[in-house]
C-alpha cells in the first residue's frame, strides 16, 4: 500500500521502526496531488507550494514526528495563506499560528502549505460557495464532498492528506465526513481552542478533525485539545488520554434513537444502513431504547437566526482597513466599506449577513433572535434529559447521501436543510462524530452520527472504534 | 412576512454593503422564503424560559493585566491595503 494511503497511527509505528523517513511520507503525498487533485480540488491555491512546514523548534513531546497534516483555509498559519476561500481575504497571511497550529509544530506534525477548499468563511454545505471553485467527492466527481469543511474531507478521502483539520459550526466537519466516507469530529463546544479560527459563530464553532479511522481522530484529538488563555471561551477541564477510550466493547453501553430523527425526508437506503449499524452494535452487547427530542424541528430555524446573527458580527471586522481587499472605486469612508465588502463577499456570505442584521435590528431582535436563543435553551434541555438516563445518542449524519453539484445551489433553504441532523449538537455545545457505515446503490458514502454528553468524548470513541473494528466501511478507497 | 426590496436595502445600508439592483430582488425573494420558513419558531411557548446565549456555564473570564510580549507594528501592518508609517491609511473622514 502506498504509504499516502495509510493512517497516522499506521505511519506512527513505521516511523517508530527506522521503516521511512518523513520526506517519504510528503513525497508521496506530492505524488497523489499531483496526480488526482486535478479532478478532486480538494485544495485550493494552485500557486501555493508543495512545501510543508517542518518545525526546527526542539519540542517538548514529539508524538507525531514526521506526519503531515492538512488545514482548512479558515484556520490561521503563520505566514501560509489564510482566505476562508473569499475574495474578500485575498493574499492574507496571518501574522500568527492558531493554538491548534502551534499545538500540531509542537508535536512535530508538518503544516501543509496547501490549504483545503470550503465554502466562503464556512457558509454552505457543499464547497460550492468557494470564491476559488468547488470540490468533487472523490466517491463520484459529479457530486459534492458536502461542507463547509469539503476539501479537508474530501483530502482526507482521496489520500492527498494523511488526515486534516476542519471546523464544525452546524455540521460542516461531520456532514462532509458523512459524504466522503471518513471519519470527522466535532468536539464539545469549549474543548479545542477557537483562537486563530476565523470567526462564523463564535458561540457554535469548533475545530477537529478529519481522519481515516477512530483511532487517528483520537490521537488528533490528544494534540489539539486543551484549555487556552487566548480564548476566554476554551474550557478549564482535563483533557484525558483519548486513545485510552479505544476498546473493542460496547456490552451494556446504552444507546438511544431518537424518533424524530426517523421520519419524512430520510432516503430510505440511509435509513436501512443505519437499521443495519444498530442491529450490529445490538449484536456487540448495546442495548437501545427509543427516545424523543421533541424540539428537533426547531434546531434548523434556530440556528439559522443564531449562526447568522453573529456571523453578521463577526463578519464586521472585514472592513477593509487592518486586512483584505479594499475597493479601488471607492469615495469617501462609507462608501469604501460599502464597496469593499460589496465586491468581496459572495452570495451566500451577503445572504447570511444580512439575514443576520435583519434579525438583530431595532424591532426584530425580540421576535427572531431573543426568541431564537429561548427555544436553544429547549433544544439543549432535550439533549440533557434525554443523556441523563443513556451513555449516547445514534443517528443518521445526513438525511441523504452526497447530492450533485449544482442540484441546490438556486435553492438556498433546502440547502440549509442538509444540516437537519447535525445543527443540533452545536446548539447544545455537546461532542458529536461521523463515521462510515455502509454504501447507497451508487457507491456512495453512508455515515453514521454518534452523540455524547459534554466533554466524554471518551464515549465516542470507544462505540465508535468498537463499531469500526466489526466492520469493513472505513476501510474502503474511491477509485480515483 | 413580506421582504420588500426597500428593507433589504435598509438592512445592507445597516450592514455597510454595497448591492446592485440584482441582488436587492433576488435579495429580497430568497430572504422572505427563509423568513417564512423561521416563522415556525412562533409556535413555540417559550414562556419563562431563559435565553441561551453560551452553552458553558462560565461567565466574567479574566485575565491578570500583566504586559505580555505582542506582534511588531511591521507584522501587523503588513496585511493591510493601504498603510503609512505606523498607521493604517483610510480615505479622508473630515470634509
Amino acid at each position: 500500500m502506498k504509504l499516502n494511503a495509510l493512517t497516522a497511527g499506521e505511519l506512527l509505528e513505521r516511523l517508530d521502526k527506522k521503516d521511512l523517513s518523513p520526506s517519504e511520507i510528503i513525497s508521496s503525498l506530492n505524488r497523489q496531488i499531483q496526480e488526482t487533485d486535478s479532478k478532486v480540488k480538494a485544495y485550493v491555491r494552485l500557486s501555493d507550494s508543495l512545501e510543508h512546514q517542518t518545525p526546527s523548534i526542539k519540542h517538548q513531546a514529539p508524538t507525531l514526528e514526521g506526519i503531515p497534516i492538512s488545514i482548512k483555509d479558515n484556520i490561521c498559519t503563520e505566514g501560509y495563506n489564510t482566505e476562508c476561500c473569499s475574495r474578500i481575504l485575498a493574499g492574507f497571511k496571518p501574522p500568527y499560528d492558531a493554538t491548534v497550529i502551534k499545538k500540531l509544530k509542537e508535536a512535530g506534525a508538518s503544516i501543509s502549505e496547501k490549504k483545503t477548499n470550503m465554502d466562503e468563511f464556512a457558509f454552505g454545505s457543499s464547497t460550492e460557495n468557494s470564491c476559488f471553485y468547488p470540490t468533487h467527492n472523490p466517491w463520484n466527481l459529479e457530486c459534492v464532498p458536502g461542507g463547509s469543511s469539503g476539501g479537508s474531507a474530501a483530502s482526507v478521502a482521496s489520500d492527498e492528506a494523511i488526515w486534516a483539520l476542519g471546523s464544525d459550526t452546524g455540521g460542516s466537519i461531520r456532514q462532509p465526513a458523512s459524504f466522503c466516507g471518513v471519519v470527522g469530529l466535532k468536539p464539545t463546544y469549549g474543548r479545542v481552542s477557537r483562537y486563530g479560527l476565523i470567526a462564523f459563530a463564535s458561540s457554535l464553532d469548533q475545530i477537529g478533525p478529519l481522519t481515516k479511522d477512530t483511532r487517528d481522530a483520537a490521537l488528533l484529538t490528544n494534540i489539539i485539545s486543551g484549555y487556552d488563555p487566548c480564548d476566554s471561551t476554551s474550557a478549564d477541564i482535563k483533557v484525558p488520554d483519548f486513545t485510552q477510550a479505544l476498546v473493542n466493547d460496547v456490552k451494556g453501553i446504552k444507546i438511544g434513537i431518537p424518533k424524530e430523527y426517523f421520519i419524512e425526508g430520510l432516503d430510505s437506503e440511509i435509513k436501512v444502513a443505519l437499521e443495519e449499524a444498530i442491529n450490529k452494535l445490538k449484536e456487540l452487547g448495546a442495548v437501545f431504547k427509543e427516545v424523543s427530542l421533541p424540539n428537533t424541528k426547531y434546531a434548523v430555524p434556530v440556528y439559522y437566526i443564531i449562526a447568522t446573527a453573529e456571523a453578521s458580527s463577526n463578519l464586521a471586522r472585514f472592513d477593509a482597513v487592518q486586512y483584505g481587499c479594499r475597493s479601488t472605486i471607492a469615495n469617501g469612508l462609507i462608501d469604501m466599506y460599502k464597496k469593499s465588502r460589496g465586491e468581496g463577499f459572495g452570495p451566500e456570505a451577503k445572504r447570511r449577513i444580512l439575514l443576520g442584521t435583519f434579525a438583530l435590528s431595532h424591532g426584530y431582535y425580540d421576535a427572531y433572535y431573543l426568541r431564537s436563543l429561548k427555544v436553544r435553551t429547549l433544544i439543549k434541555e432535550d439533549f440533557d434529559q434525554v443523556l441523563k438516563d443513556l451513555d449516547c445518542i445514534i443517528t443518521p449524519t445526513s438525511p441523504t447521501a452526497a447530492f450533485k453539484i449544482g442540484e441546490k445551489v438556486e435553492d438556498p433553504l433546502k440547502m440549509y436543510l442538509s444540516d437537519i441532523y447535525t445543527i443540533s449538537a452545536n446548539l447544545a455545545g455537546i461532542p458529536a462524530i461521523s463515521l462510515p457505515c455502509g454504501f447507497t446503490r451508487d457507491n456512495l458514502p453512508v455515515g453514521l452520527q454518534i452523540l455524547a454528553k459534554p466533554f466524554d468524548e471518551e464515549m465516542i470513541f470507544r462505540v465508535a472504534y468498537t463499531y469500526e473494528q466489526n466492520t469493513p466501511w472505513h476501510k474502503m478507497k474511491p477509485k480515483l | 412576512m413580506e421582504i420588500k426590496k426597500e428593507t433589504v436595502e435598509y438592512v445592507a445600508n445597516l450592514a455597510r454593503i454595497e448591492l446592485n439592483q440584482k441582488e436587492l430582488e433576488k435579495l429580497s425573494g430568497q430572504l422572505e422564503d427563509i423568513l417564512d420558513f423561521i416563522d415556525a419558531l412562533k409556535k413555540v411557548d417559550i414562556k419563562d424560559i431563559p435565553p441561551t446565549s453560551h452553552i458553558l456555564p462560565m461567565n466574567n473570564v479574566l485575565r491578570e493585566d500583566t504586559p505580555r510580549p505582542s506582534l511588531s507594528h511591521q507584522a501587523v501592518l503588513k496585511n493591510a491595503p493601504c498603510a503609512k508609517g505606523n498607521f493604517f491609511g483610510v480615505p479622508k473622514v473630515i470634509e
